[in-house]
């Protein structure tokens, strides 16, 4: 073992193997005990479209990736450190990957001429010396799994299946975290299976007393990592899809308001349907309509009889509800669109992240037909985001496309928990008794129309998706009113910006580069910017929510810098916004590869950008 | 003090009304206002939801609450309607276009769910507002701008696609019947689930007496035949004629009562889907059944829905917010 690895405060860990391994479980399970032994973390599921792709294969590998530790952690980590692989195929496609000198644990047992053949793999890397460079661990896992688990009678295929357990019970043990959660999880989990529930814990318990008693000591060790400096509230683990369905609960009870929620399964965005559907005591329904255009179609329905309707889906899902959202813009109604981004064009590459639907939710439809649009930045962003999203929905009268995408959905972070009573509470414009003004007349600070709804017989009134009379809400096709309500709709969407914070900067100096990003990258920007600003560079982070309508003060923050930076999984849509809307032109760091940005990647531009910092330049 | 009774000038809008002179879509614009009028609806309470086309035009028309939407996407506007607020009478108007074409997918779902929408198809066998293309229910050899040889895609039939789809309510009216078409509204009105209703309508412009053979007065009784659950089967002027089940053939046929006998004759079982599909299934020479075709109770999509469901929020954010394992680093 290096001394390097040892000193380590944090690890980038890597559980790899056939997408029925269990691999994902066992690294949800793992975030778990970090975050109870008071780690920071971030994670990176990363796993193939199949559901049970065809075993061995590389195409068919399924993966888990989390960086914890003693310190603030932004990022699932460049590079895994520590790789866990149950078979060849898990290794070949993990090693290029790795730190330099990473830690290898294998699974002996699965390096079969059969298993090196499903792999690809005319060698061994075993005994090829293509490891040399690392440090690796042979274990028969499969064997040692049945071994713990034979007094409880399992058949094989069951018994073999506890072997993620058995190795989760070893990494616990390698960084000394605690295994009682996961145990819980088990005892839960398999409550009606007694064979299993204890074949599992057992295995658990095997794995954790082999990191104990091998000797192995010379590559194997213990690592304990010191808590990482956190405030002193309660904190729990989050994935993205989980915080965005606290996020609209949450909104809904400040709003008072229930929540139609409509959706048709799509990955990766079906997680937030799956959560949402068991929340429906906290005032959110769930309707599984027959396509995505049903789904926005019930939506918007929902909205207008009253309550707050919300749809979901990936950008391809997007595109089929584009024509419905254009209605939601013209009659005006409170609707929020959730799009968990994928890699595409068309159905890509589902299970792989991108931010390239920017256009699609700004520019995206038929005619001037501008709404609200904001991007969550990491999982736990995601409750605030959809706060957020519901409030700019409700305040304006406005349909609201809020982006995430799939890392964000599928990832975890470590949450403080928020605290309700410390959002403001989110107003509505549907008329009181008390209320005068007509259904088209406008509340001036935000342009929003009434909103009444069926059951009130004060306000009976038609809509449609004809043009309106800006007066009187009846079907007109007079030149001048169009020209009027194209100017509204548009002067609308501009006026939520009046109701926005001033941007901030997320960290760094003013005057040098300015990398500004959206999203999910912000994990990776964060650390990156945190990096160069200790060499010593010229450099800021500014991270952007709002990004239809921009922040207001945006153009006027971004005067106070050299050059800007846009770093994107995309081929450049925030540049082009940025261009269209402030008239800049900035540098771009674009990637679509299906995975997200990596410090290094955007050190690496930082650096070919950013001035070194005038006072250190002179020393220079 | 008590509720002025309205009348059905009382569900008529201000805005002038826009089809062409003598279109069907007048009769039946003003058969919904006498249905609403007659079985005493709230104006505040009833929602008319329409797609696109010459049919979805009609909410504009009547006072009450309308929303005027996309393409074939009322069923699914209606659905998110209904489910926010179930309290509502939800109307769906819809076209053989806007119903069978570009939203049968919707229509299907609305149907096979069983929600508690009021659906009206307007059938004429054509596009009306794109100028007269022919449409999925076509027959075979419509000329049209888009088949200027003669279509040549088989039609759907609009009540046999409900019972594909598993409606519990299916009925068929004739625009100018101003006397069944508003008892058929009523029924469906009346109806918890979805209730279908096929209208035969008369596009003046594009597809002129289409229906000719069916609701020409002259001929009308010996081509349609009324149908009430637990009645026999009888048509003709002259009351002369009904409907036999063939065994050996599994089918319809019409006899002469004289020949057969009354007791021959096939008595309507509303609840019946087969005998459904047989009867909205009729070709000439047979009659086109006319009426509440199929009709049984189903427990509704909104209730299956809300069964259950607690619908007053509860004060459960807080403990949602704290579920999983918790890290006490205070």
């Amino acid at each position: 073992m290096s001394q390097q690895f040892a000193d380590k405060t944090s690890h980038v860990v890597r559980f790899a193997g056939d997408s029925g391994d269990g691999v994902q479980l066992q690294g949800l399970q793992f975030t778990i005990a970090s975050a109870l032994a008071g780690h920071d973390l971030a994670t990176l599921p990363d796993f193939p479209a199949e559901i049970r792709a065809p075993a061995g294969t590389r195409y068919g590998v399924s993966a888990f990736q989390i960086q914890f530790g003693g310190e603030r952690i932004t990022t699932p980590g460049d590079a895994p450190d520590v790789l866990l692989a149950f078979n060849p195929a898990a290794l070949a496609v993990n090693l290029p990957h790795l730190t330099p000198g990473a830690l290898i644990i294998v699974d002996e047992s699965a390096f079969t001429a059969q298993r090196l053949k499903r792999a690809a793999l005319a060698a061994n890397p075993l005994e090829d010396g293509s490891l040399d460079a690392y440090q690796v661990c042979r274990i028969d896992i499969a064997h040692l799994t049945l071994e713990a688990v034979k007094p409880f009678g399992l058949g094989a295929k069951d018994s073999a299946r506890c072997k993620n357990f058995w190795t989760l019970g070893l990494v616990l043990w390698m960084f000394d975290q605690p295994r009682h959660a996961s145990a819980h999880w088990i005892q839960a989990k398999f409550a009606n299976n007694e064979a299993v529930r204890n074949a599992n814990l057992a295995a658990l318990n095997a794995g954790h007393a082999y990191g104990e008693i091998a000797e192995l000591q010379h590559i194997l060790a213990q690592h304990p990592i010191p808590e990482a400096p956190l405030a002193s509230v309660e904190y729990r683990t989050v994935a993205g899809a989980e915080a965005l369905a606290l996020g609209l609960v949450a909104a809904g009870e400040l709003a008072d308001l229930e929540i139609l929620f409509c959706s048709y399964p799509i990955t990766p965005a079906s997680a937030l349907l799956h959560h949402l559907s068991g929340l429906d005591e906290a005032g959110v329904a769930t309707f599984q309509a027959e396509d995505e255009i049903a789904a926005i179609g019930a939506a918007i329905g929902a909205s207008y009889a009253g309550k707050l309707g919300v749809t979901s889906s990936s950008g391809p899902g997007i595109a089929l509800k584009t024509e419905a959202l254009g209605l939601a813009v013209a009659v005006e109604l409170p609707l929020v669109v959730v799009n968990s981004q994928r890699a595409g064009p068309s159905t890509g590459m589902p299970t792989k992240t991108e931010q390239s639907d920017l256009y699609q939710a700004v520019y995206g439809r038929n005619a001037d037909t501008p709404l609200a649009v904001l991007a969550a930045h990491s999982p736990a962003d995601c409750f605030e985001t959809a706060i957020e999203a519901v409030r700019i929905a409700l305040r304006h009268m406005t349909p609201v496309i809020l982006l995430t995408d799939g890392y964000i959905a599928n990832a975890s972070e470590l949450w403080p928990i928020p605290n309700i009573d410390d959002f403001a509470p989110i107003a509505n414009h549907k008329p009181t008794a008390a209320t005068s003004r007509s259904i088209w007349q406008r509340d001036p600070a935000t342009l929003a129309r009434l909103w009444a709804t069926p059951g009130d017989p004060r306000h009976l009134h038609r809509v449609s998706g004809l043009e309106r009379d800006i007066e009187t809400g009846h079907i007109s096709y007079d030149a001048a009113n169009h020209q009027a309500m194209t100017d509204l709709r548009t002067a609308k969407v501009a006026k939520v910006a009046d109701h926005l914070p001033d941007q901030g900067i997320d960290q760094g100096i003013l005057g040098g580069l300015a990398v500004v990003a959206w999203g999910s990258t912000y994990g990776a920007v964060r650390q990156a910017v945190k990096e160069a600003l200790r060499e010593g560079l010229t450099v800021a982070h500014i991270h952007l929510r709002h990004l239809n309508p921009l922040p207001p003060n945006l153009a006027e923050l971004l005067a106070g810098f050299g050059a800007v930076l846009v770093p994107e999984l995309n081929n450049g849509q925030l540049a082009t916004l940025l261009r269209d809307r402030l008239l800049l032109n900035p540098a771009q760091l674009n990637k679509v590869s299906g995975q997200p940005l990596k410090v290094a990647e955007i050190k690496a531009a930082i650096a070919e950008q950013a001035p070194p910092r005038l006072q250190e330049a002179a020393h220079g | 003090m008590a509720e002025r009774t309205l009348s059905f000038k009382d569900f008529a809008t201000d805005q002038e009304v826009r089809w062409c002179p003598g279109c069907g879509d007048y009769a039946i614009l003003k058969a919904m206002q006498r249905t609403l009028a007659e079985v005493g609806a709230k104006p505040e309470n009833t929602v008319l939801v329409s797609g696109i086309g010459c049919a979805a035009r009609l909410p504009h028309y009547v006072e009450s609450y309308g929303f005027h939407t996309i393409h074939g996407r009322a069923p699914a506007i209606a659905t998110g309607v209904k489910l926010a607020n179930p309290a509502l009478d939800v109307w769906v108007i819809t076209g053989d276009g806007d119903g069978l074409s570009i939203g049968g997918n919707h229509l299907l779902h609305a149907l096979r769910r069983n929600i508690d929408l009021n659906i009206l198809l307007f059938n004429n066998e054509i596009y009306g507002l794109t100028k007269g293309q022919y449409s999925p229910t076509s027959r075979i050899g419509t000329t049209s701008p888009s088949s200027p040889g003669g279509s040549v895609g088989a039609p759907v039939h609009p009540c046999a696609f409900a019972i594909g789809a598993g409606a519990t309510f299916i009925a068929r009216g004739i625009d100018i019947d101003q006397k069944g078409l508003p008892q058929i509204f009523a029924q469906a009105r009346a109806h918890r689930g979805a209730a279908f209703v096929e209208i035969l309508q008369n596009c003046i412009v594009y597809n002129k007496d289409v229906f000719d053979g069916v609701v020409n007065k002259k001929t009308a009784a010996d081509h349609q035949i009324p149908v009430r659950h637990g009645a026999p089967l009888i048509y003709g002027k002259d009351r002369h004629r009904g409907l036999r089940l063939n065994p050996d053939k599994l089918c319809l046929e019409g006899v002469l009562i004289d020949d057969h006998g009354a007791d021959a004759l096939l008595v309507h079982d509303e609840t019946n889907p087969h005998m459904a599909q047989m009867l909205v299934t009729m070709t000439p020479p047979l009659p086109t059944a006319i009426g509440v075709i199929h009709r049984r109770p189903a427990l509704s999509f909104n209730r299956a829905f809300w069964n259950g469901k607690s619908r007053a929020r509860r004060r459960k954010v807080e403990s949602l917010l704290r579920q999983g394992n918790i890290l006490d680093h205070r």
